[in-house]
Order: structure tokens, then C-alpha cells, then sequence
């Protein structure tokens, strides 16, 4: 079936971006962390996109994926590549810049300017390597909840984000309810499968078996790039679909005959290699340890999420897409069905896409048509309320 | 067919006390309950299986559910609704028993409007011109038609009175008024307001 393109076409990006950084190292800003451990100072690199309104109720937090980070949108100065989520940030896009601020931050546990694995352990004056703590998507997300803080917003318009990103808008809606207008969780979940744990821990042991990665002690010598590199292969298979992959590669030599050997014969393995390759120069192996685990704890199922006694004044619009095997539409239509059942406002919907997991960065004209209309319905009802105050 | 639909709406909203907690399924475009929400005060909500018809029903503010009945009705407590909607709906779904049972469950009162297969008009294109009826009110012709069930009001009322479904109210429908004479023969369209 034809589906329409209401997407404006004469959509701009918002030019160059400038990464900030905010470190919180007054002792009283550490974070109790979900495992009972105190930790801090902590930084956080972020950005921002648009203008806070004058009584900051236009503010939206974008989380980030696995593998994103602080740039979602624009460009950073001398790069050619814009931010993870530039087609879906901007004037007249999805999360409209010209209406609302858009605030994104690099999660704790990170390796993109917040503090994670990699940075320097002020005790030791080295990288912290495995001594950084086992974080939580309830860890990043108070470490977000102290940037809002720092911003000085009290009520963020929206929280919106894909896969792990997902979560970390599931648990702003846990967390910090009252701070929270609106949420869009995309290709999400409430809690990880057993399937969706067994395809981390297969990365994570393909990284701890690269004996480079020597106990995550490996800063300023060789890094486990073969085992990373493997991680990510397995992890990009499961963000395709079998469609998308047969549309893509089918079974494409990238010579003229096989080669009768184990080098690439196909270009779906080129592919992979190239994916393997080009992640490992831009992401630190023990962050992907970190992050993936944290996913892995990750459970706001049953009551943890939305509680009966509580009122909750939320709308939230859920998003999935039909061809994702990584995150099923059944999971995404699970948090919908719990949000209906205890009465809070909900929209839930099923992407056709052929994209699988990656959908999510990919089908932006079908995203921008509910996120749009979505955000404006809340920012009225937001309107109307804060001049009900006045 | 628009006529219809408005006359239907209306009647359909004058059926609903204000405050009503209401379910349409098979919302489509979400043009009924955008009605409603802007006629009456009330707190609606759709489930609607076309995923363009979710993008419609978006853009116009609602808050819908992507979804086939069982997505929407599983699991939801008994008379959790006031008003059950299932206009215009009822002759496309496979599994009537089951949606007409689980509504009533779910739902205080079940409005169902339908078309009336028995009307007039495709009496005679069928009668006279050997055809499937293509009428305002059928408007499908035999192979694109979403259309499964081919009942009348006759054949509605006798299946309320097999499954003691109580009928508390019925309208009849012609283009853009009401019919009050012989309806299984002279009416397109029909509503009923039933309860269990």
C-alpha cells in the first residue's frame, strides 16, 4: 500500500553545533548509583538546538541509542557527517527547532565526552578501565536528570529516543514523572529478552576473548579491536532485517567468481568487516561492555512502571516497526497496552518497514507524520496548562 | 456516503452522556470520535488496524491504538467503558461472536451501526439486474469490497435475541433523515444500542 509523504521537502539542517561539556564535582553531586555505589564528579557532553521559551516549557531530551551520542544534530565544525538523528532534528522537522529547545547528552558509561570507562579516574590518575562502576539505564538517566537541573528546566515537553534510547525515556517516566510532558519511546522495550541478552552477552564475550583487551587494561596500548570488531558485526546483524539484507547484498560476490577461500567472497561480509572496522575507530571497547550490560538489567515490567495509586499526567505516543526482530513490535505494543489499561493517554503505532531495528533512523517521513502532530498536541495542552497557573 | 455518516454521528452523539468514557473500534481516520471530542465532553479513544488511517487519525490529535480488537479488548477489565463504538465496522470483522462478546464484557453499553443489506435498492439491483449490489450505502463492488457479512436489521434483531443481547435502543437511517416505516425494506443504515 502507498503510504503519503507529508514530510516537507524544503526541511533544513541547523547548521553548525557546538558540543558543551558540564561536570558536576561538587561532592554533593555524586550519584547514588543503582547498585548502591557513590560515584562521582561526573561530565556530561551535550548539546542543544533551538531556544528555551522564556518559561522553559519547550525543552525536549533526546536520548541516544547503544552506540550514539551527544550529536544528534547539525554539524560540528570541520566534520562532513551531521548528527545520528540530524533528519529528524531541525527547522520544520519532526522535533521542530524553530518551536522547541532540543537537548540531547552522551550517557554516563560512555565514550563520547561523558564520563565513562575511558576517562581518567581522578584517585589514579588513569583510565578507569574496569574500576568504573556497573552503571544502570537508571544511573544515565539521573546523571540527564542533573543536566535538566543544571539547564534549570523543571518540566521537560517531551522524552524521546530509539531502542536504548527507548529505555531511557521508559525510565524518565518512572523516575521523574512529574518532570515529564510527554514521551516517545521507538523500536523499545521495558525489559531485555532472554534473546536480547543472549545477542549482548555474545558481544561482550567476543570483546573479553580478544586478548588485547587484557582486563580492560588496555588504554595507551593495543586496543581489542578484533573482538569489538566482532561485537558490532553480530550487533549490525540484528539492526537489519532479511529483507533489507536481500535487498541490499543478496547473495553479491564482490569478484567475479568465489575465491575458494575465507576471504570476502560476498559483499554482505565486506559490509560487516567495513561496519566492524570503521566502529572500533570511534568507540571504546569496555564502554561497549558497560552499556550493553546496563541494557541488560534494564526492567521497568509490571508495576515498576506505571503504579496504580499514582496520577500520572502523561501522554506518550509508542512507535514500532513491523520488520524489527531486535526489539518486536510485540514488546512496543506491550508498554502501550500497560499505559492503557492504568489510563494514562497513549498512541500506539506499528511502522511498515522492511528496515528492521535500523528503521528507526530510516523511516523518517513515516516517524516525522506522528511525532509532528504528536508534539503539537502536547505543547497545546502544555500551553493551556501553564496559563491555567497564571 | 458522507450524508450518512453525518446523520450517524449525530445520532451516535446524541446517544452519548457527557463525561462518557468511549472505545470506538475501528475508528478508521478517527472522524467519529474527533466528532465527538469536539461535540461532546467526553474521553475517547480509537483502535484501528490501517496503518494510514493511524497517520489521519494523529494529525488530528487523537490517540489511537495500532491494532486488531484483540490488542484492543484483551485483558481490560469488565465494563471498563461506557460506550463501545462499532460503526460501520461490524460487517468487516471475521470473529463477530467473539468482538460482540468481548464489547459486551468491556464495555457498559455497545453501539453498532451497519449497513442494511435487505434496503430497497439492493434488493432490486440484485433482483432485477442479477448484480451485486453498488450502492451509497454498499459502494464496493464484489472483489474490493471489505465487506464480509451481508446482514439486515431482521437478521441483526435475530441474532441479539439468540444471544440475549439486550436491544435498549435502535435508530434507522435513510440518507439524511430518519425512517420510521418498514426500516428492514426502507433503511440503509442502521444503529442499535445494546447491552448484555
Amino acid at each position: 500500500m502507498e503510504k503519503k509523504n507529508l514530510v516537507n521537502p524544503e526541511d533544513k539542517n541547523i547548521g553548525i553545533v557546538e558540543t558543551k561539556y558540564v561536570t558536576f564535582d561538587d561532592p554533593a553531586d555524586q550519584l547514588v548509583l543503582e547498585s548502591g555505589q557513590k560515584f562521582g564528579p561526573i561530565t556530561l557532553a551535550y548539546e542543544t538546538y533551538g531556544k528555551l521559551n522564556k518559561n522553559k516549557t519547550n525543552a525536549i531530551l533526546i536520548a541516544h541509542a547503544l552506540s550514539g551520542d551527544a550529536h544528534a544534530a547539525g554539524y560540528l565544525q570541520g566534520d562532513n557527517d551531521p548528527g545520528w538523528w540530524d533528519n529528524m532534528i531541525g527547522p520544520h522537522k519532526a522535533f521542530d527547532t524553530d518551536k522547541y529547545f532540543i537537548i540531547c547528552s552522551n550517557v554516563i558509561g560512555g565514550c563520547k565526552g561523558s564520563t565513562g570507562p575511558s576517562s581518567v579516574n581522578p584517585k589514579t590518575g588513569k583510565p578507569f578501565g574496569l574500576d568504573f562502576p556497573i552503571i544502570t539505564v537508571s544511573d544515565m538517566v539521573k546523571a540527564q536528570k542533573k543536566l535538566i537541573d543544571y539547564l534549570d528546566i523543571k518540566r521537560l515537553l517531551c522524552v524521546a529516543g530509539g531502542s536504548m534510547g527507548g529505555m531511557q525515556v521508559l525510565q524518565w517516566a518512572v523516575s521523574y514523572p512529574e518532570m515529564v510532558a510527554s514521551a516517545i519511546p521507538i523500536a523499545s522495550t521495558m525489559k531485555h529478552s532472554p534473546q536480547q541478552i543472549a545477542f549482548d552477552e555474545v558481544g561482550r564475550q567476543a570483546v573479553m576473548a580478544d586478548p588485547a583487551w587484557n582486563q580492560g587494561n588496555y588504554y595507551g596500548k593495543e586496543f581489542p579491536e578484533k573482538g569489538l570488531a566482532v561485537a558490532r558485526m553480530i550487533g549490525h546483524i540484528t539492526y537489519m532485517s532479511d529483507q533489507s539484507m536481500e535487498e541490499k547484498f543478496s547473495r553479491k560476490l564482490k569478484d567475479k567468481d568465489y575465491t575458494f577461500s575465507f576471504r570476502q567472497d560476498f559483499e554482505v561480509e565486506g559490509y560487516l568487516r567495513y561496519r566492524g572496522d570503521s566502529f572500533v575507530k570511534r568507540f571504546d571497547a569496555n564502554s561497549y561492555l558497560y552499556i550493553t550490560k546496563a541494557m541488560d538489567y534494564f526492567d521497568v515490567s509490571g508495576d515498576k512502571f506505571i503504579q496504580w495509586n499514582k496520577k500520572y499526567d502523561m501522554n506518550f505516543l509508542v512507535i514500532s516497526f513491523k520488520s524489527d526482530w531486535l526489539y518486536p513490535s510485540y514488546q512496543s505494543r506491550e508498554i502501550a497496552h500497560q499505559l492503557k489499561m492504568k489510563g494514562i493517554d497513549v498512541t500506539y503505532c506499528e511502522i511498515r518497514s522492511t528496515y528492521g531495528h535500523d528503521a528507526f533512523l530510516l523511516e523518517v517521513a513515516d516517524e516525522t507524520n506522528l511525532i509532528r502532530p504528536f508534539l503539537e498536541k502536547v505543547n497545546s495542552i502544555s500551553e493551556k496548562s501553564s496559563k491555567g497557573l497564571k | 456516503m458522507n450524508e450518512i455518516e453525518r446523520l450517524d454521528y449525530k445520532i451516535i452523539s446524541n446517544i452519548i452522556e457527557t463525561g462518557s468514557n468511549i472505545l470506538d473500534l475501528g475508528c478508521g481516520g478517527g472522524d467519529l470520535i474527533n466528532y465527538l471530542q469536539k461535540t461532546k465532553n467526553v474521553r475517547v479513544q480509537g483502535i484501528e488496524l490501517d496503518e494510514n488511517e493511524i497517520y489521519k487519525c494523529v494529525a488530528k490529535g487523537l490517540s489511537v491504538f495500532h491494532g486488531d480488537i484483540d490488542d484492543g479488548l484483551k485483558s481490560y477489565p469488565d465494563k471498563t467503558f461506557d460506550y463501545i463504538i462499532l460503526n460501520q465496522s461490524l460487517q468487516e470483522m471475521i470473529e463477530i461472536d467473539y468482538v460482540l462478546e468481548e464489547s459486551l464484557r468491556v464495555g457498559k453499553k455497545v453501539i453498532i451501526g451497519f449497513p442494511n443489506f435487505a434496503y430497497i435498492f439492493d434488493r432490486i439491483k440484485l433482483f432485477f439486474r442479477g448484480r451485486a449490489p453498488i450502492t451509497k450505502n454498499l459502494p464496493y463492488e464484489w472483489h474490493d469490497t471489505p465487506n464480509i457479512r451481508f446482514l439486515s436489521i431482521k437478521d441483526f434483531k435475530d441474532y441479539c435475541r439468540k444471544k440475549k443481547i439486550q436491544i435498549l435502543d435502535n435508530f434507522y437511517l435513510g440518507e439524511n433523515r430518519k425512517i420510521f416505516f418498514l426500516p428492514n425494506l426502507f433503511a440503509p443504515n442502521a444503529i442499535f444500542v445494546v447491552k448484555k
